[in-house]
């Protein structure tokens, strides 16, 4: 268990490295440099699912718990990596894997400091994610943001500066709400450490219960506002869009950092007690859920750029997984993790095709399918002949073919693994004890109606790009960039074929974060926790 | 004591959040700097005050009440250092946003 507990670490300190490596190592463009770079990648992902595996074979409640300068738990910071924890490291290694071999074929050289700032970025991220501590928490999110708002405005121009000027803004604001909850709940539990807060707060005295559920829904609406959910989410679709691609593509995962964040407390100090706070909190996440999941998908609709969409179907995926964790049933948070899971790649790889698209088709191609929806195509009959007789190239086949996967996976339609996260999640609904209730149908028919919206926006501009406007002579893909978007998507289907293995371990993973105490006891020393 | 450090977080907070919600970006990063020194304050009233007390306890007679809690001095420390990071930044991105939209307005218009 001891050498276990030390890759707990690796996940922050391979891109530390790697950023720092890039800073002093001269020249970032040559071909030395993206060697070297998609191989501290392919490290990262290498160690993620080491850790993965090995928390899948041992116990259930197994987890790698890292004091930092081995100062005794719970007075030091610890970094945690239980199953919950181990899965976004993995998640976030594999995008960020993809996202950074596709930047190194084009995007890296449109900007100073891309690949520096992009291992900082997933270094911020998987801090947050392996954390155990509320503080050190809020170290990491600054971290990620810092790094984000470099590569937010990576490649420059007014529009992306613009809208990277309210992403700063609004994330400096959700930050000091963060303090401001962090200062509250370590002033009524005296505690900063997560395991600890959630064994202290049966404790706290009653004329501070007050203060401290004031600190916890301020932390709430901070971690909303990373997770993109309505009202707080305005800010999300001009940044993401505006964005380098294979930035977005990252960003894909940076409101699942604000989900993981609420599920992580909400299980750890909520979940547990049957209060009035309790109520308050499950009936405001699901309200919230269901607003994200209507406006994400009514945005959708009115979407005619595809990297538009993308962010609007980042606002489905934001509040699918809020109504999932306001739900609060082990079965449903199953899902719920499956789901994030393929979420993030496909809204990732679709950030990237959008690029790929905009590359092999010219712009006034794209914008004719645009006027051609709004004023009828005058020409079609006399075209039809010559629409007959183009064959297709293979790269139009290959896009093509990636643009319907990642329909079908965000759409939620069978047999891929959009459909089976939906299916797992309404069926555990369903199932569950004392069902279905007016909540189970909310949730359902909030599931299936988006589902709806998006593959109509979805086919809408599938149709727009690759029926109308595909040039007739043959498309020249890279292999750097049309590699990745094929990956993450296989990862997507592979998920489908695997279906059983990956339920089990997400399973047992909702399983732990529900079960009472379980986290505190992993992690703080033994007799501490009762 | 306890009155004074109230009220100067909260007029710190009140104008901070009146500037932030202003057009103009000079405005808004003025204002984001009260709202940091306002939190500053505040994560420090959270580890309750106290005069005259030292971070520690010492010797075998040492008393809990002469004792402040020196953990949140910690964390404003971390929280000044970020706050003043990222105010330089956004600091940059003003000036960049200035000049590339020549207006100081936050979306760029000219009015």
């Amino acid at each position: 268990m001891t050498g276990m507990n030390h890759i707990a670490i690796l996940p922050i300190l391979i891109p530390m490295v790697a950023a720092i490596a890039n800073l002093f190592m001269g020249d970032q463009r040559s071909k030395r440099m993206i060697g070297l770079n998609i191989g501290f990648g392919m490290l990262l992902v290498l160690v993620s699912a080491l850790l993965v595996v090995v928390l899948a074979q041992s116990g259930t409640t197994a987890a790698a718990v890292y004091p930092l300068g081995n100062w005794p738990i719970p007075f030091g910071i610890v970094l945690v990596a239980d199953r919950l924890a181990a899965m976004m490291v993995l998640t976030t290694s594999i995008l960020a894997l993809a996202a950074l071999t596709y930047a190194s074929a084009r995007w890296h050289s449109r900007g100073p400091n891309f690949f520096p700032l992009f291992h900082a970025l997933v270094m911020g991220l998987n801090g947050a994610f392996l954390t155990g501590d509320l503080f050190n928490l809020f170290v990491f999110f600054e971290l990620l943001l810092a790094a984000s708002y470099g590569l937010a405005l990576h490649g420059g121009g007014r529009n992306r500066v613009r809208s990277a000027m309210h992403y700063i803004v609004i994330n400096l604001v959700a930050s000091f709400l963060f303090l401001i909850g962090v200062a509250l709940i370590y002033g009524t539990t005296g505690t900063l450490n997560m395991a600890d807060i959630a064994r202290a707060v049966p404790l706290i005295r009653p004329e501070d219960r007050g203060l401290f559920e004031a600190g916890a829904g301020v932390l709430g609406i901070a971690f909303l506002i990373k997770a993109g959910a309505w009202p707080l989410h305005f800010w999300l679709p001009n940044t993401y869009s505006a964005a380098a691609p294979p930035v977005s593509a990252l960003f894909a995962v940076m409101t699942k950092v604000g989900f993981y964040a609420i599920l992580r407390l909400w299980t750890l100090v909520f979940a547990n007690g049957s209060g009035s706070e309790m109520v308050f909190g499950q009936s405001a996440l699901f309200v919230i859920g269901i607003a994200t999941i209507a406006y994400g998908s009514i945005g959708a609709l009115s979407c005619k750029a595809l990297d538009r969409l993308a962010s609007y179907l980042i606002l489905v995926s934001a509040g699918t997984l809020l109504l999932a964790v306001a739900y609060n049933a082990p079965g449903v948070t199953t899902g719920a993790l499956y789901y994030l899971v393929v979420a993030t790649f496909a809204a990732g790889a679709l950030f990237l095709l959008k690029d790929v698209i905009d590359q092999v088709l010219p712009a006034e191609a794209q914008i004719l399918a645009v006027s051609l929806e709004l004023y009828g195509d005058e020409e079609e009959a006399i075209d039809e002949d010559q629409e007959v007789s183009r064959t297709i190239p293979a790269a139009a086949t290959i896009l093509s073919w990636c643009f319907a996967v990642a329909a079908l996976v965000m759409a939620g339609l069978p047999p891929l693994s959009g459909f089976i996260a939906k299916f797992a999640m309404i069926s555990a609904a369903l199932n569950a004890e004392n069902a279905p209730t007016t909540a189970t149908w909310w949730l359902t028919g909030a599931f299936i109606v988006s589902g709806l919206f998006v593959l109509v926006s979805m086919v809408r501009n599938g149709i727009n790009i690759f029926w109308t406007s595909l040039p007739d002579g043959g498309l020249r893909l890279r292999a750097l960039e049309i590699g990745p978007i094929v990956a993450l998507l296989a990862l997507c289907v592979l998920m489908a074929a695997a279906a059983g293995p990956a339920m089990t371990y997400f399973a047992e993973t909702a399983a732990f974060i529900h079960a009472p105490l379980g986290y505190a006891e992993t992690v703080l020393p033994a007799g501490a926790a009762s | 004591m306890e009155l004074t450090l109230a009220i100067a977080i909260g007029v710190l907070s009140a104008s901070g959040v009146y500037l932030i919600l202003r057009p103009r970006t000079f405005q808004v990063i003025i204002g984001l700097s009260l709202v940091s020194y306002a939190v500053n304050l505040f994560i420090l009233a959270m580890g309750r005050l106290r005069t005259d007390a030292a971070p520690f306890l010492s010797g075998a007679d040492a008393n809990i009440a002469d004792y402040t809690d020196p953990v949140p001095q910690a964390l404003v420390l971390t929280a000044i250092v970020i706050g003043f990071a990222m105010t330089a930044l956004f600091l940059v991105v003003l000036l960049a946003a200035r000049g590339l939209s020549g207006s100081d307005h936050v979306d760029g218009r000219g009015d």
